[in-house]
């Protein structure tokens, strides 16, 4: 039984057991434009709730990616690395990010569901 | 202050744009197709610019004012045909740019095409050095509309006949609805174009019948890839009161006949650097690999040595890849050189390559 849970900062992971899947939401993609580039954190790499876990880049303009909760990178996407406009495709299934081994499960409390999540996009429109 | 809007406002709206404030003026950034498509379609079929925010100048006057602006402008007006446009600067005594413009010389005088953040000062410093003898409009009654990629003329043909007889960078009045238009052909996303200078009240109804024709309307955004694609330069980026013309590699639309005797403003400066070479010189810039240098990225030799600073970068869609340019030390700018980006901290890879990225396909002489 997974869990999918998002962040302010418009990310959002899915919970299997101990690992989170971590990628960027449909209304993050269409705020950004085409993405053209992106930077994952290494495998092996350890990552803060909160903190900078990457970057993508559209025509537009660079943005970070941050991580909703904390843990040691296990894998990344070299598919989205490769072909960066997958992201705007499927954001929310095959484009994404890391997965990660989850340091402390209760981070996921301060995260929304996907109800409350887009009713704060959609409220804060940005 | 409040925030400006073209005539084509509302058709922007009805067309899903996403607005960025530019110049005082909100304008499409993008539209629903988004900025990698809106590019290629351009490139592949025909593209419609707003561009009303840009300066449009009038200023009337006879020889005399010929004379005049061959004080201000490194150009051979005198021998400029009527209806011709030339690519040229404003400049200060330092032969700092204040704006990069077209002028076209018309029956009456001249017509300036101006950027939109530059064009309320140009217009003070050319009524200064003009000494208010000419009659000078800032026409803001007019807007401007851009038509650009290979099926442009086609489409543009079905309105105004005989567009298509215009050479590039030139230009003529048509009729339209019993109003007189100003086209030229040009532009600015190295694709055969054109420029259209029609009274707002028709810029709706005129963009309307494009559109049925089958262009579609595109963004700043893409217009921003098209120009870096082409290798244009940016005011503001490439183009600032920090930089001559000859540094920005723009040495081509200097006038030959004005440079043994000058006379125009900063004309010491540009004969000193043709003849000794500038320092720091405008390079096309190739990143290895998908990364995006942008606009203040540092730029270092194979020493470690600072050498420059990006001006603009992207990623250029029709090229699929990552584009730059910007200004290095005149020792490190031949094609080739091995050079290093600095983003985010860390230093990648990248190459001083030939401008264009994206080869041109003016028109030079009339179709027929």
């Amino acid at each position: 039984m997974s869990e999918v849970k998002y962040s302010k900062e418009h990310e959002w992971i899915k919970v299997e057991g101990d690992v989170g899947t971590i990628g960027i939401t449909k209304h993050a993609t269409e705020m950004l434009g085409d993405i053209v580039f992106v930077e994952l954190p290494d495998v092996g790499s350890s990552v803060e709730k909160d903190g900078n876990a990457g970057v993508v880049e559209s025509t537009k303009a660079a943005s970070d990616v941050y991580t909703p909760i904390s843990g040691d990178v296990l894998e990344n996407n070299q598919a989205i690395v490769d072909d960066p406009g997958k992201i705007n495709s499927d954001p929310e299934n095959d484009a994404w990010f890391f997965k990660l081994k989850i340091k402390d499960i209760s981070e996921l409390d301060s995260l929304m569901n996907k109800e409350d999540y887009d009713k704060f996009a959609k409220e804060s429109g940005n | 202050m409040e925030i400006k809007k073209t005539s084509l406002n509302k058709l922007h709206q009805d067309n899903k744009a996403k607005f960025v404030e530019f110049a005082g003026y909100e304008m499409p950034i993008q539209y629903s197709l988004g900025i990698i498509e809106e590019h290629k379609f351009t490139r592949s079929n025909s593209g419609i610019f707003d561009v009303s925010h840009m300066g449009q100048l009038f200023i009337y006057g006879d020889g005399n004012l010929t004379d005049d602006l061959e004080k201000i402008f490194p150009l051979d007006l005198k021998n400029l045909k009527l209806n011709s446009s030339k690519y040229t600067f404003l400049m200060n005594d330092k032969a700092g740019v204040y704006d990069d413009l077209i002028i076209t010389k018309l029956d009456e005088g001249y017509l300036i095409i101006l950027n939109a953040a530059c064009k309320d000062n140009d217009f003070k410093i050319l009524a200064g050095l003009l000494k208010e003898k000419y009659k000078m409009v800032l026409n803001d009654q007019r807007s401007l509309i851009a038509i650009q990629g290979p099926k442009s003329v086609d489409i543009l043909n079905q309105i105004l006949e005989t567009v298509e007889d215009l050479n590039f960078m030139s230009g003529n009045w048509f009729t339209y609805k019993n109003q007189k238009l100003y086209v030229t052909r040009s532009g600015y996303t190295g694709e055969d174009g054109f420029e259209v200078s029609i009274s707002n009240e028709l810029a709706e109804v005129f963009t309307k019948e494009l559109l049925e024709k089958g262009a579609k309307l595109i963004g700043l955004g893409a217009r921003d890839t098209l120009r870096l694609e082409a290798g244009l330069c940016l005011y503001g980026h490439e183009l600032s009161t920090e930089t001559t013309p000859i540094e920005a590699s723009l040495k081509w639309a200097i006038s030959k006949e004005r440079l043994n005797n000058g006379g125009f403003i900063g004309s010491d400066k540009i004969i000193s650097q043709i003849k000794d070479g500038a320092k720091k010189i405008r390079v096309a810039i190739k990143p290895e690999g998908r990364l995006i240098a942008r606009e203040k990225t540092k730029i270092y030799n194979e020493s470690d040595e600072m050498i420059g600073e990006v001006t603009s970068g992207t990623f250029g869609p029709s090229v699929n890849g990552p584009i730059a340019m910007g200004f290095v030390d005149k020792n490190f700018s031949k094609k080739e050189t091995r050079i290093f980006l600095e983003v985010r901290g860390k230093r990648y890879p990248a190459n001083i390559c030939g401008l264009p990225f994206y080869k041109k396909s003016y028109v030079k002489g009339a179709n027929k």
